[in-house]
Order: C-alpha cells, then sequence, then structure tokens
C-alpha cells in the first residue's frame, strides 16, 4: 500500500502540473478578469457552465449507483461501490468550485451563503442558483460521510498492521473502531439509511443543475424535459465514468481478481439502459420543439442539427448511442474492452451534450440583432484540463492512501455471500491493496 | 402616490441617428468597448439602434428600432440572482446593486433582450475622456453586471428637488439623457401613474405595443408600430 512505482509517481507529477495551471490560469483572471475568457453578450455561459454540469453529471455515478446496489441486495457490487463512491465526491468537489472560479468576483462567493450579517441581507431563495448552492453542499455531505462510514472498519484494519505516525493517522481516522457487534450493528443501520437518504438527493441535485436553465425564459431551456433529462445524462455520464475508472484501477493497481468481468457486464447493462433513455428523452425533447415550430425555438433547433453546430451534434448523437448500443446490446462484444471503449465514447458524447444544450440557445435569443457567435480561449481550454487533472490527482492519492477495494464488505461476501456481516475478526487477515505483490485469492 | 415611470418609443419618428446612443454613453459612464472588445462581441451600450433590412433590393427598407432595459414589470433577470443584486423598486425600476452583484451573469441570461451587460475587465477612459466622467454615477468596476437604469440619478435628483419645493413633479420637467437627446421626439418619458402625462397618452395609442410582450414580462417601455 505505501510502497509506489516510478509510473506512479510521473503520474502523480503530471496530474498536479495540470492543476497547478489551472490554479495560475485563475489567477490571471482574477488579477485581469472574465474577459480572457470567449464568453460575450449573449453568451454568458459556455464552457464553465459546461463543466460544471459535466462533473456533477460524472458525480452521479458513485453514490446512486452504489445505494442503489445496495438496497437491491446486488452482492456483484461490492469490490465496486467504494471506487464508485470516491469518484462521486470528487466529482463533486470539482463541480463545486468550478461556480466559484466561474463568477465575475470570486472573492465574494461567500454572499451565496445565508450567513447572519447586519444588512440583513440573505440569498435569493428564489434563485434557481442558491437552491443549487444547497443541493450541492447537501450532496457533498452526504456522498462524503456515504464514502467515509464504511472506511472504518478497513482504516482500523490498516491501523492495526502499522506503526508510527502511520498507526497515529489511521487511528484517528478510524475513530475508535473495535470490530464489537454493536459498532457492526450501527454500521450497517446507518449505511442502510444513508442508501435511502442519498438517493432523492442525488436527483434532486441534478434535477436542480437542469433548473438552472429551465426555470429561464430562453429558447429550448424553458423546458419541463430538463429535470429528467439531465438526471438520466448524469447517470448515464457518471456510469460510464466510473467503468472507464474501475479499468484503470485494474490495469495499474492489478485488481484483476476483484474487478472481474461480470462487473464490467453488469454494468454494461446498465449502460445500455442509460444510452436507449437518454435516446429516448433527446427524440421526445426535439421532436416536439420540431412541431411546436416556434420560430425562437427552431433558429436554437437549425443551429445545433444543421448549421455551425452540426458536427458536434452528430458527433454527439454518434457517441453516445451508435457506437455504445451495438457493443453494450451483443454479448460477445460487451466486454471489458468493449464496455471502455463505449465509455468513453459516452464521455465524450455527454460533455458535447452539455455544451449544444448552453450555447446555442444562448447564441439564438429572441431579438436576432443580438445574435452572438462563441468561440473559447486558451484560458477556458486550460481549466477545463485543469479539472481532469484535479480528478485524476485526488484519485491517485486516493488509491494510494485508502483500501480502494472495500475489504471488509469483500470478506463479508466470503462468508455470508448475501448477508450481511456479524462481529468478523477484520484485523486477523492482513490487508492488502493493488500495490502490493501478491494480490488476494481469487475465489472471491 | 408612488410614481411608475415608463417610455415610450415611437418607431415613426425614429430615424437611427444613435444621438441616444452617444449620450448614455456621457451621461452614465459607460466606456466604449474599442475595436477589439466589440468584434469579439462585448461592445456595450446600455440603449442600442436595432437595425433591420426589410424587402428585397431594391425595394429594401431599413428599419430601426431603439432597445434599452424594458424595466419589466415581471423581469425574469429578477428572480434568478441568487444574491438579490437585481430587485425591483417601489417606482417600477428594475434597480441593480453594483455593490451586491457577485457576477454569476445569470440575470443576463435570463433576459431575453440582452439589455444587461457585463464588466469583462476593469473599465479604461483614454486621456482627456477621464475628465468627463459624471460624478453621479458609480463606475463599475470588473466582473459584475450593469444596464439602463433610466437615469435613475436624474429621477432621485429631481424628486428631491421637488420635494425640497414642496411640489409634485410636472410632466417633463426631467428626462433621461436619451430622451433629452432624441431630436425627432421619438422617446417619451414620464409616469403613467399620472393619466394626464404624455407617456400615459401616448401608451394608450393603438399604435401602442409591447417588445416580446408574449413573454409576458410587462415592460414599462411601449413601442408605437409603423403607420406605413
Amino acid at each position: 500500500m505505501f510502497h509506489s512505482s516510478k509510473q506512479y509517481w510521473i503520474a502523480v507529477a503530471l496530474a498536479t502540473c495540470l492543476v497547478l495551471a489551472g490554479v495560475c490560469t485563475f489567477l490571471y483572471q482574477v488579477y485581469t478578469g472574465i474577459g480572457i475568457w470567449g464568453l460575450n453578450s449573449p453568451v454568458f455561459w459556455a464552457f464553465d457552465i459546461t463543466n460544471f454540469v459535466f462533473w456533477i453529471g460524472i458525480s452521479h455515478a458513485g453514490t446512486l449507483i452504489s445505494a442503489i446496489l445496495r438496497l437491491a441486495n446486488a452482492t456483484w457490487r461490492r469490490p465496486v461501490t467504494r471506487c464508485a463512491e470516491a469518484i462521486t465526491v470528487f466529482a463533486v468537489t470539482i463541480g463545486a468550485i468550478i461556480p466559484v472560479c466561474h463568477i465575475g468576483r470570486p472573492w465574494l462567493a461567500y454572499y451565496l451563503i445565508p450567513y447572519p450579517s447586519e444588512r440583513h441581507i440573505w440569498p435569493n431563495f428564489r434563485s434557481p442558483l442558491a437552491w443549487d448552492f444547497f443541493a450541492i453542499i447537501t450532496y457533498l455531505t452526504g456522498s462524503t460521510s456515504f464514502l467515509l462510514l464504511p472506511m472504518i472498519p478497513d482504516w482500523a484494519a490498516v491501523r492495526d498492521c502499522s506503526t508510527g505516525l502511520r498507526k497515529k493517522i489511521y487511528g484517528t481516522l478510524s475513530l475508535g473502531w473495535q470490530g464489537t457487534p454493536r459498532q457492526w450493528h450501527r454500521l450497517e443501520t446507518a449505511m442502510h439509511i444513508m442508501s435511502i437518504v442519498i438517493v432523492p438527493v442525488a436527483v434532486s441535485v441534478h434535477t436542480i443543475v437542469s433548473w438552472d436553465f429551465a426555470m429561464t425564459p430562453v429558447p429550448m431551456w424553458h423546458s419541463t424535459i430538463f429535470g429528467p433529462y439531465f438526471v438520466v445524462g448524469a447517470i448515464f455520464s457518471g456510469i460510464a465514468g466510473l467503468i472507464l475508472a474501475m479499468a484503470l484501477l485494474r490495469k495499474f493497481l492489478h485488481l484483476e481478481d476483484y474487478l472481474r468481468p461480470i462487473h464490467f457486464q453488469n454494468l454494461g447493462k446498465l449502460l445500455l439502459t442509460m444510452s436507449l433513455l437518454w435516446f429516448y428523452f433527446t427524440f421526445a425533447e426535439r421532436l416536439t420543439t420540431w412541431y411546436g415550430n416556434d420560430p425562437s425555438e427552431m433558429a436554437v433547433f437549425w443551429s445545433s442539427i444543421r448549421q455551425n453546430f452540426a458536427p458536434m451534434f452528430w458527433t454527439m448523437v454518434v457517441c453516445n448511442f451508435i457506437i455504445p448500443v451495438p457493443i453494450l446490446a451483443i454479448k460477445k462484444l460487451r466486454t471489458i474492452t468493449g464496455t471502455c471503449i463505449a465509455s468513453v465514447g459516452i464521455v465524450i458524447g455527454m460533455w458535447i451534450e452539455r455544451f449544444l444544450i448552453i450555447v446555442p440557445a444562448l447564441e439564438h435569443k429572441f431579438l436576432p440583432y443580438t445574435y452572438g457567435h462563441y468561440q473559447p480561449t486558451w484560458a477556458e481550454m486550460t481549466l477545463m484540463a485543469s479539472s481532469f487533472g484535479l480528478m485524476f490527482l485526488l484519485y491517485l492519492l486516493f488509491a494510494k492512501f485508502v483500501p480502494v477495494i472495500s475489504v471488509w464488505e469483500m470478506k463479508a461476501g466470503l462468508h455470508h455471500p448475501s448477508a450481511t456481516p456479524h462481529a468478523s475478526t477484520v484485523t486477523e487477515v492482513p490487508i492488502r491493496s493493488g500495490f502490493d505483490d501478491n494480490p488476494l485469492p481469487s475465489d472471491v | 402616490m408612488a410614481h411608475k415611470w415608463a417610455m415610450v418609443v415611437d418607431l415613426d419618428r425614429c430615424t437611427g441617428c444613435e444621438a441616444c446612443v452617444v449620450a448614455c454613453h456621457a451621461e452614465n459612464n459607460i466606456p466604449t468597448a474599442g475595436e477589439d472588445q466589440a468584434s469579439r462581441g462585448r461592445a456595450k451600450h446600455w440603449i442600442r439602434v436595432e437595425s433591420y433590412w426589410e424587402g428585397e433590393y431594391p425595394d429594401a427598407r431599413l428599419r430601426y428600432q431603439p432597445v434599452m432595459c424594458q424595466q419589466c414589470d415581471e423581469a425574469p433577470c429578477e428572480p434568478v440572482c441568487p444574491v438579490y443584486a437585481t430587485y425591483h423598486t417601489d417606482e417600477g425600476l428594475n434597480a441593480q446593486v453594483y455593490n451586491r452583484c457577485v457576477g454569476t451573469r445569470f440575470c443576463a441570461n435570463a433576459c431575453p433582450y440582452t439589455v444587461r451587460f457585463f464588466n469583462f475587465y476593469n473599465p479604461v477612459w483614454e486621456k482627456p475622456l477621464n475628465l468627463q466622467l459624471n460624478p453621479d454615477v458609480s463606475v463599475r468596476s470588473v466582473g459584475i453586471m450593469e444596464k439602463c437604469t433610466f437615469c435613475v440619478q436624474r429621477i432621485r435628483a429631481a424628486e428631491i428637488q421637488a420635494e425640497g419645493e414642496k411640489r409634485d413633479l410636472k410632466d417633463g420637467e426631467f428626462n433621461p439623457a436619451c430622451v433629452q437627446s432624441c431630436a425627432s421626439k421619438a422617446l417619451v418619458f414620464g409616469d403613467v401613474h399620472d393619466p394626464n402625462s404624455e407617456v400615459s397618452r401616448l401608451a394608450r395609442s393603438n399604435r401602442s405595443t409591447k417588445l416580446l410582450g408574449e413573454l409576458g414580462t410587462l415592460p414599462n417601455v411601449s413601442y408605437l408600430q409603423r403607420g406605413v
């Protein structure tokens, strides 16, 4: 767990460089102004909010899936849950940082917090952005607890087999875990409650993100379909992100015995369902608009389907539907490589989807005189690359300092394939992680 | 009774001279964006004269339509601001509180008229333009939104003057800079709560319409449609 290869540190260094590039760009932007971005009048949001929706979408992989699989008692979930939950926490963190960076005066972002002030000014609770603030804070708190709770027994296991400072740190993190039946019972109860609570929270988060658009009278934004459409899109891109993360972990941490083809197959089936649902929503949305034939909406419609955004639109359809569906529907193709190819397409396609929701609509608002054109600049590209860098960095560090597979849950699965563990003596078996040379036996 | 400020734009009278645009820039300390920024879509005019071609050559006609903040009673920009930087005043104005604005730009996206402007950089005035700043109007810093105020500084000055002299405001006693500078009198400003004011009379005209009225924003600016 604590010995890492050269490649690992090179990867950490590269990710850190990307993050630093983003930090420098942000500081330069604070010094000069958002003018270094490509935004203009009328396109006041573009890459910034695309990335925000993208990362909040990716975050729907983890907690939601893991909660549903826990509630459904799907035992194959055991090795998947923790890497999924970690994606959620990191993606929401990135998603929460982006709006702060995107506002004109980031140093005043605290105005959104309802703190007691002598001027008696509170946030405007009618604003979807204020709802966003509360939704994301709730989701971040919830998903962090959801990630940390089941880590306690594993941290205790690390504590019991380490010495010195390490023992102290992991001892603090394990919150005095002894593995008594009472503690196990409490942990199970807490996890059950969290699984139930986190599902509506996750659904509400992306619904509220969609309302940032749907609550405004902008052509093609003002739509009742946006809530469910965004939730479906979020889970869709989230599962794709999870499959990619699992494949990387499997390859580089040699977790072949834990993350097995069956996991990719099962997640592939889920991904197929989401791909079909996504297509259904996209088709329904476009067809309704086309039949409605509202001139302001049709300007946006044609700009994305036929005019300057057409290449992006059709790339999106290919990436999100035409490539993944055959791969995921045909059992022979639903392999690890197959699901990874589909997932790469979906991650790209879903980023484009968010861009196409935001930019063509803003370029074509009601008065033709105000039509605009948006072109991104180096600053936005750097910030976007930096958000990916931050994800990689957090994940790399996570994989190093935390057992990425929930050890006690795996062992619970060993002894009672479908039941909950009771007073299993976690500390008896030495803890392993992917950085070791000898993985646990493969009969898990 | 409180005033309710409104404007009427007579499209028959507008010649597209853009004197209103220049007057607005001078009155409200609006910096010129410059060639480079304007070409990137960052020109900043609280009032603009939109031009539309009608018909095909050789029977083409150029039509003008001045557009400024419509001071909507149901303004889409107001509820979306998460920090109350934009709100509705008692006198029907859609106000922007510069100090409170954090620059989410949500209001600008929500505005169907695209009359809200963002300060992408700190404003700069080349010498000697820096000597002509209006002391009654705040200079807006980087990162915040701004928009037409119906020259609220003139409204407040006239109201305070009338209050000091213990009398009511007279119709046409003061005007925003654009109205004052309109040579063809295409712009008329006043109080619609006063049924005898010129703006009330014109707003009742059967030529009177609202810009994008179908959106239900209830603008306080009326447009008198062209007779021909």
